[in-house]
């Protein structure tokens, strides 16, 4: 008997034709791509340098710390900072904590029943409606039914009914990227759910479910129905750079709100406030998702598995 | 408790997942401090067993567990603290499972869980608990090194180092030499034969050869239920009393 024929090596990787043609696929389908990706990044680009051209005659730190003058003509945006800040720092102080606790029983205690589908589905569903429709919902609870009037209470509450569903989804995601066997070799110890959570589940959750929650601070900071229908005014007077201005019950300016109306309803506004107000909210919404993203970086680096 | 009693005694056990029953009414006893090996095909129903003997299944949903299972006369769906019931048993999965944890915290999880927090009397149980799961030499200058970070063969010790961290009476060994060497194999093996004069160990395995070498008797699962239990001599020689056995056990199964 004779050995089976061997290809001699030199011919086995020589470059056939259907090998240069998968090399051409290759390269045209990498460049596609990349164009893609590129193109993804232009119109980021153009908006931010065109807001930074039109804002730069009015950017300063006066700015930020004024309060405008001038029927609103001119001056600084201090009042809507602050009064952003107030909404985004309480509705997330009432969703956050409710959200990722919420996510912690549907994920980790909740049996898989018609009860637990039914939240899953109250919870997709609250994500996708959208934000007028959650103002009126905010009207009708908050200023009304519950009798907080038009305030900032109201708006900080509408605000976390609409980010609540959102934190509870990526909580979720976050919770459930936790390998099963972890949380099987803890039960085989005779511990308890919360026992492993508290070790195991959280610990190596946490990067995930605080990025969702950051996240939800541009989402908060960037809308304008939920508020202007519960609790923001186009003109609060406040003292020019005090830090609380404003108490639960106050109406208050937003930086959303102010944007609006400085482009839509002051006539003879300086021309360069409009623009210097939106690079203040996109600022402000990108320093929030730089630091979520670092904040992921660093608990990344420290991840376990 | 005299001697008679068993230390494990099932009494027709049945287990369905969703509508489909997969253990069709097994009794058997285990005795106190002998080796019980369990060998069967794929898919018999040995893990499955296990996870009924700890009560973990209870955290599979659309289960259904019938029958009964005593442990020192005691039936385990009447306990008072199922925690305390899963420390009984020590637990090694097939697979390897580091937590995500140091290699210290790893073996005093368990512990912790169930209130021993001195470091006094930690340490010795730790370093107790992986001699015993021959890794202390490998692992004892960098205790504080992630679980997760060691080997393969190196994780399943420290599996097994968690399972006797709660000081168990019962060790389950569910495949455990699939991620170790032979050598380590041996070794371990050695030490369950030192363990088995405390404590009453059930071995699933699919190496016929280690059963053979541990256990005192055996018990041949095949689709859920028992075809044969009995002395691992006579499971094991050219005659044991089922003609499947001898099938399995010489690999002409099927
Ligand atoms: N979580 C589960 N949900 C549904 N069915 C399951 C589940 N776990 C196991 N089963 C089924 O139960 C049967 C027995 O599985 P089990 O894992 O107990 O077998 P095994 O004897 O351990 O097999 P192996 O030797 O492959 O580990 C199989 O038919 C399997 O499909
Ligand atoms: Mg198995």
């Amino acid at each position: 008997m004779s050995p089976p024929p061997v290809t001699p090596v030199s011919a086995r990787f020589t470059r056939t034709p259907l090998v240069v043609r998968k090399e051409r696929q290759q390269a045209a389908v990498r460049l596609v791509l990349l164009a893609m990706a590129v193109l993804m990044v232009l119109p980021l680009l153009a908006i931010i340098s065109h807001l930074i051209i039109q804002a730069w005659p009015a950017l300063s730190w006066e700015f930020l710390v004024d309060v405008p003058r001038r029927g609103m003509t001119e001056g600084g945006i201090w009042p809507a900072l602050v009064g952003t800040v107030y909404l985004v720092v309480i509705s997330l102080a009432v969703s956050a904590p409710i959200g990722v606790l919420a996510a912690i029983y549907l994920n980790e205690y909740a049996r898989d029943n018609w009860f637990t589908r039914a939240i899953n589905l109250a919870v997709i569903s609250l994500a996708g409606v959208p934000s007028i429709v959650h103002a009126l919902f905010g009207l009708g609870a908050f200023v009304y039914a519950a009798r907080f009037g038009y305030s900032i209470l109201a708006a900080s509450l509408t605000l976390a009914i609409m980010t609540l569903p959102v934190i509870i989804a990526s909580t979720r995601e976050a919770l459930a990227a936790v390998p099963a066997a972890f949380r099987e070799a803890c039960w085989n110890v005779g511990a308890t759910r919360w026992q492993t959570i508290r070790a195991i589940v959280l610990p190596n959750s946490i990067s995930g479910i605080l990025t969702g929650v950051i996240l939800q601070v541009s989402r908060a900071a960037g809308e304008t129905a939920p508020i202007l229908f519960t609790g923001a005014v186009f003109f609060k007077a406040v003292q020019r750079g005090d830090l609380f201005p404003y108490r639960l019950t106050d109406q208050c300016m937003a930086l959303s709100m102010h944007l609006y109306t400085v482009s839509t309803q002051v006539p003879n506004v300086r021309e360069a406030i409009p623009w210097a107000t939106a690079v203040v909210l996109l600022g402000a919404v990108l320093a929030v998702n730089a630091a979520a993203i670092a904040l992921r970086v660093w608990l990344r680096n420290r991840k376990r598995w | 408790m005299d001697a008679s009693t068993p230390k494990i005694a099932v009494q027709d056990l049945s287990l369905a997942y969703g509508g489909t029953e997969v253990i069709h009414g097994i009794t058997f006893d285990v005795r106190p401090n002998e080796i019980l090996g369990i060998i069967g095909p794929a898919r018999s129903g040995k893990t499955s067993l296990l996870r009924c003997l700890n009560r973990t299944i209870d955290f599979v949903a659309g289960t259904r567990v019938t029958g009964e299972i005593r442990i020192d006369g005691a039936d385990i769906r009447a306990v008072r603290d199922v925690h305390a019931l899963r420390r009984t048993i020590g637990m090694v999965a097939p697979l390897p499972v580091g937590l995500p944890l140091s290699i210290y915290d790893n073996v005093a999880f368990a512990p912790r869980c169930a209130g021993l927090t001195r470091r006094a009397e930690l340490d010795p149980l730790v370093e107790r608990c992986l001699r015993q799961a021959a890794l202390w030499d490998e692992v004892k200058d960098r205790l504080d090194n992630l679980g997760t970070a060691l080997s393969g063969g190196q994780q399943q010790r420290l599996t097994i180092a968690r399972a006797l961290s709660h000081q168990p009476e019962i060790l389950c060994l569910d495949e455990f030499s699939i991620a170790i060497d032979p050598v380590t194999t041996m070794r371990i093996e050695d030490v369950l034969r030192e363990l088995r004069r405390e404590i009453t160990i059930i071995l699933v395995t699919n190496l016929t050869h280690q059963a053979r070498r541990l256990t005192d008797r055996t018990m041949f699962l095949w689709n859920g239920r028992i075809i044969e239990l009995d002395r691992s001599e006579v499971i094991f020689s050219d005659q044991p009393s089922r003609k499947e056995t001898l099938e399995y056990v010489n690999g002409i199964f099927g």
